[in-house]
């Protein structure tokens, strides 16, 4: 199986590469996955007046695990809270090609969004 | 140096061109139906497949009479099983095999389970993914036809008892059928003293080409019977029909020769470098595990995890070297190896593994840049990996709760 020529850019330039420390103010994690299943995405956002300003991840996983999370940080950069959430995976399928096999890949990557996002929003309730 | 380089000599082998040299005559100038009697092209033919067969019984031990000539090791494997199961279907049905065994035994002894036609017993293996032939004694009954255990496996390169497993065979008047795809040629064969009945091989796994195969079947002490499972001419004793492929048959004959003459010096080449290799790679790398048996197993075969880092991505950065992984994420069926699973190692560590498999062509400066790779992907995806980091802050993995999926 060939990998798609973004794919293997994402993977071997990966974007945003690397961790905040989880509780500093405005940031918000999200781990799914499972070292068993093959692969755990590690996605974590830095939020400023409901705007994304940064975003970084760590992936254990295939390729394609890989360039789909780095394609969400990518994404994720500059949005608002609420577009964010309309990050759906297949506008990473699309985007990476991802054959239906590695499908799977792009739904972890929804997931560890959806998932930062929920971190975040629950600590910036107000306690 | 070129680039790429192969190291996936477990899968298959580049052709000796000594071996493509003998072929070459029996396309266009020797075309001959081995099986015509009446002239000259026949004999040709029969000719070229008799000396090759002498070549291919020399390697193992064997009277050439007890060569069968099949498509590979897989049709092999289905022969050996399903023509000694139709045979003695008088006797008993039960097959006794082992739980690493390649998928064409396995997913030969299931779909005659789920046929109706034999009741199969999986022995375990240790965790360096060996028999123990005390484990082959107590599952024998007196329904027993056939034992099926592999000389060497594909993915591990662990060594099995073979000799001991003979041996309890004998005794208690089982068959005794072995899958040699991995062994022969790379390690002393030997029929008699291994108290081999039915054995499985191929060519394209010694340097010869693809297409070709044989099952070793024992022609005295005891005279070991097979239903076929192709109806045709009756070539090979009736007990496998279809034109010879000469040229294929030379090809094996030769890859065989060549093997026999070499393998002593061969196999101290080969596991001279693997042994570098591992060495190489093990000194730089922490938590990089061996798996398999560490000293009896196959002199090119290497098998190592590498702890929070996924083996396809492994491939992935390495993709001037041709290696395999038995991470899930390679195979069709989404789950990792079912052989390192039958040793107890982890699913995350089968998810992490790598299988080096040298061979004839490898030289040491490609072996070097193997293990400059490995350390420079290892240490990359292990940056990128947030098991890593969890493990690097004391997290002990196990205990998270993850979410699967």
């Amino acid at each position: 199986m060939a990998y798609s020529d973004k794919v293997v850019d994402h993977f071997n330039n990966p974007r945003n590469m690397g961790s905040f420390k989880k509780d500093e103010e405005g940031v918000g994690t999200g781990m799914v996955g499972a070292p068993e299943c093959g692969d755990v995405m590690k996605l974590q956002i830095k939020v400023q007046n409901d705007t994304i300003v940064d975003a970084k991840f760590k992936t254990f996983g295939c390729g394609s695990a890989i360039a789909s999370s780095s394609l969400a940080t990518e994404w994720l950069k500059g949005k608002t809270i609420e577009e964010a959430q309309k990050i759906k995976n297949t506008d990473i399928v699309q985007e990476l090609n991802l054959p239906p096999v590695k499908i799977h890949c792009s739904v972890l990557a929804e997931d560890a969004i959806k998932a930062a996002l929920a971190d975040y929003q629950k600590k910036a309730e107000p306690k | 140096m070129k680039l790429p380089i192969f190291l996936d000599n477990h899968s298959t082998s580049p052709m000796d061109p000594r071996v493509l040299d003998a072929m070459l005559p029996y396309f266009v100038e020797k075309f001959g139906n081995a099986a015509s009697r009446n002239h000259a092209f026949g004999w040709a033919a029969e000719e070229a497949v008799e000396n090759a067969r002498k070549q291919i019984a020399k390697l193992i031990k064997a009277d050439p009479k007890e060569i069968v000539f099949t498509s590979g090791a897989t049709e092999s494997d289905n022969l050996a099983i399903k023509g000694v199961l139709e045979m003695y279907k008088e006797k008993g049905d039960h097959i006794i095999t082992s739980s690493t065994e390649h998928r064409a035994v396995i997913d030969t002894a299931k779909s005659l389970e789920a046929k109706g036609k034999a009741t199969v017993t999986y022995l375990p293996v240790d965790k360096f993914g060996m028999v123990n032939p005390e484990d082959v004694r107590k599952a024998i009954t007196d329904k027993t036809v056939l034992i099926s255990v592999m000389l060497a496996n594909n993915e591990i390169g662990t060594i099995n008892p073979v000799k001991e497993i003979g041996k309890i065979a004998k005794e208690k008047g089982v068959l005794f059928h072995c899958d040699a795809t991995q062994g022969v040629g790379k390690i002393p064969v030997d029929v008699q003293d291994m108290g081999i009945d039915l054995m499985s091989f191929s060519a394209h796994k010694i340097y010869g080409p693809k297409g070709v195969g044989a099952l070793y079947v024992r022609k005295k002490n005891p005279r070991v019977r097979i239903a076929a499972q192709m109806d045709g001419g009756g070539h090979e004793r009736g007990m496998r029909s279809g034109t010879l492929p000469v040229p294929l048959i030379v090809g094996f004959g030769k890859a065989c020769e060549l093997c026999d003459q070499e393998m002593a010096t061969e196999s101290v080449r080969l596991a001279a470098m693997r042994d570098r290799l591992q060495a190489g790679i093990m000194k730089e790398i922490d938590e990089a595990y061996l798996n398999g048996h560490p000293t009896q197993r196959l002199p090119h075969n290497l098998n190592i995890s590498f702890a929070y880092v996924e083996g396809e991505s492994l491939l992935m950065g390495m993709k001037d070297i041709a290696l395999s992984s038995g991470s899930a994420c390679t195979s069709a069926t989404l789950e990792p190896s079912y052989v390192l699973r039958a040793l107890g190692v982890g699913v995350e560590l089968a998810h992490s593994s790598i299988r080096f498999g040298l061979g004839r062509f490898n030289t040491d400066e490609e072996i070097d840049y193997t293990i400059k790779k490995v350390i420079e992907i290892v240490t990359k995806l292990r940056e990128m990996s947030p098991l890593y980091e969890m493990a690097k802050e004391g997290v002990d993995l196990k205990s998270v709760q993850w979410a699967a999926h």
